[in-house]
């Protein structure tokens, strides 16, 4: 389970520095907070057991690669047991988890905020979720398309296709929405 | 309505992405110049992008998920425990017991940079490089301050500075010393000046006392019953002049 001996000097701080970054992720992948949690957590435990892949930096991309992979099981894993479809049906915009309670310390707050900005985030949870992932690391964590590649496991090429259909995509649902 | 040339669109993407280099950005801005149909998609990229960073919510991780993986990465986690029942049914205790005993958790959880300063440099740096600067964009200082409401145990002090030349841009949610803080964001021509705030456990008052870490400066101070810390890449006498201004104001 964990390693026996210290994680590399920097390890942990790669880790905690960015769990921001990999909760949003997660988060953004599954639509489903608490599934994020426990990605997240089983993200880090498995950064700490392959520590020898880590190349030192800021590791975002590393950690990053790491919670998509494990994002990527756990919606397998969720398929393969047939708990729900593994995305939300053409047309139909709110996944079957989206409803479920977020755990934020403001609820009120929070629920002002997703009804102001529901048409562009339900545009977005929408998305295919090669496409969602693309458009999550650049548009919100602002990745380089080299990072975005090393986070997704495909080439860099795929990467600007995937992130210009995805904002084609969202193109036509922000002149189709509200625009506030 | 003009489409885009269908060999163009992917440039003029890493072009609005900045990945392009000056040369064939050039080239791009040239024939752009004159075929609408480019110049068209150049604009809804622009368009989707803005109301991508403005809109979309940033989801950051809930503070129970903090405390599991550093409680995880101490060393002293003796039998590690079952990964999948952790989570929901073992950390609300588990984090109780982190409460009860917080003295001890210090003493268990030894992390590199636990020094304040390191702290509060690398949540500077996180929020720079995170593309996360606020929770809430605003230079109104009655939209800030309230915005915190609610979602810390105490009301940070809000103050505007752009008259003086350092425009509050906004505030946000961090953690230093494992403690929700407050985060100000002010500017300084295209420097960003972090002031992180939060409740001090000594009432004494101290005067700025100044550290500097790997070319970063930074200022710390106690005033009322606060602990402050300003931290930026400007120099340190406009570090101090902030510093200086912010007391001043009220």
């Amino acid at each position: 389970m964990l390693p026996r001996s210290a994680p590399p000097p920097g390890l942990e701080q790669a880790i905690t520095g960015n769990l921001d970054a990999a909760f949003n992720l997660a988060r953004w992948l599954l639509r489903d907070p608490s599934a994020a949690e426990d990605v997240v957590q089983e993200s880090a435990l498995r950064a700490l057991r392959y520590a020898e892949g880590w190349r030192g930096g800021d590791g975002r991309a590393w950690l990053l690669q790491i919670v998509r992979n494990t994002a990527y099981d756990w919606l397998s894993r969720r398929r393969a047991r047939g708990e729900v479809a593994l995305e939300a049906p053409a047309g139909d915009v709110a996944g079957p988890l989206d409803d479920l309670p977020d755990p934020a310390p403001d609820p009120e707050a929070v629920l002002a905020e997703t009804q102001a900005r529901e048409g562009l985030d339900a545009a977005v949870a929408a998305l295919p979720v090669e496409l969602r992932e693309c458009l999550v690391l650049r548009e919100v964590e602002e990745m380089s398309y080299r990072d975005i590649a090393r986070t997704t496991g495909v080439p860099v090429g795929t990467v600007m296709s995937r992130l210009w259909r995805a904002r084609r995509a969202l193109a036509g649902a922000c002149v189709e929405g509200t625009t506030p | 309505m003009s489409e885009p040339c269908e060999d163009r669109i992917l440039l003029l993407q890493a072009d609005h992405d900045g990945e392009l280099d000056a040369g064939r950005a050039a080239e791009l801005a040239t024939h752009v110049a004159t075929c609408l149909g480019c110049a068209a998609a150049r604009r809804d990229l622009a368009a989707v992008s803005t109301r991508l960073r403005r809109e979309l919510p940033y989801h950051r991780a809930p503070d129970r998920l903090r405390a599991a993986i550093t409680a995880q990465m101490a060393p002293v986690a003796a039998p590690p425990p079952p990964r999948r029942a952790l989570l929901r049914r073992q950390i609300p205790a588990f984090v109780a017991g982190m409460a009860a005993a917080a003295s001890v958790a210090l003493v268990v959880l030894p992390r590199r940079g636990s020094d304040v300063a390191e702290q509060v440099l690398g949540s500077h740096l996180r929020s720079l490089q995170a593309a996360h600067l606020f929770d809430v964009a605003s230079s109104d200082r009655h939209t800030v301050k309230p915005w915190f409401d609610g979602r810390l145990d105490f009301a940070p002090p809000v103050r505007d500075l752009a008259a003086q030349g350092f425009p509050l841009e906004g505030g946000r949610l961090d953690h230093i010393e494992g403690r929700a803080v407050a985060a100000l964001v002010y500017r300084r021509a295209r420097h960003v000046i972090n002031l992180f705030l939060w409740p001090s456990h000594s009432l004494r008052p101290s005067e700025p006392a100044a550290s500097t870490i790997s070319g970063y400066h930074l200022l710390r101070w106690r005033e009322g019953d606060m602990v402050f810390w300003a931290v930026s890449d400007v120099n340190l006498a406009e570090l101090e002049e902030f510093v200086r201004l912010w007391r001043a104001a009220t």
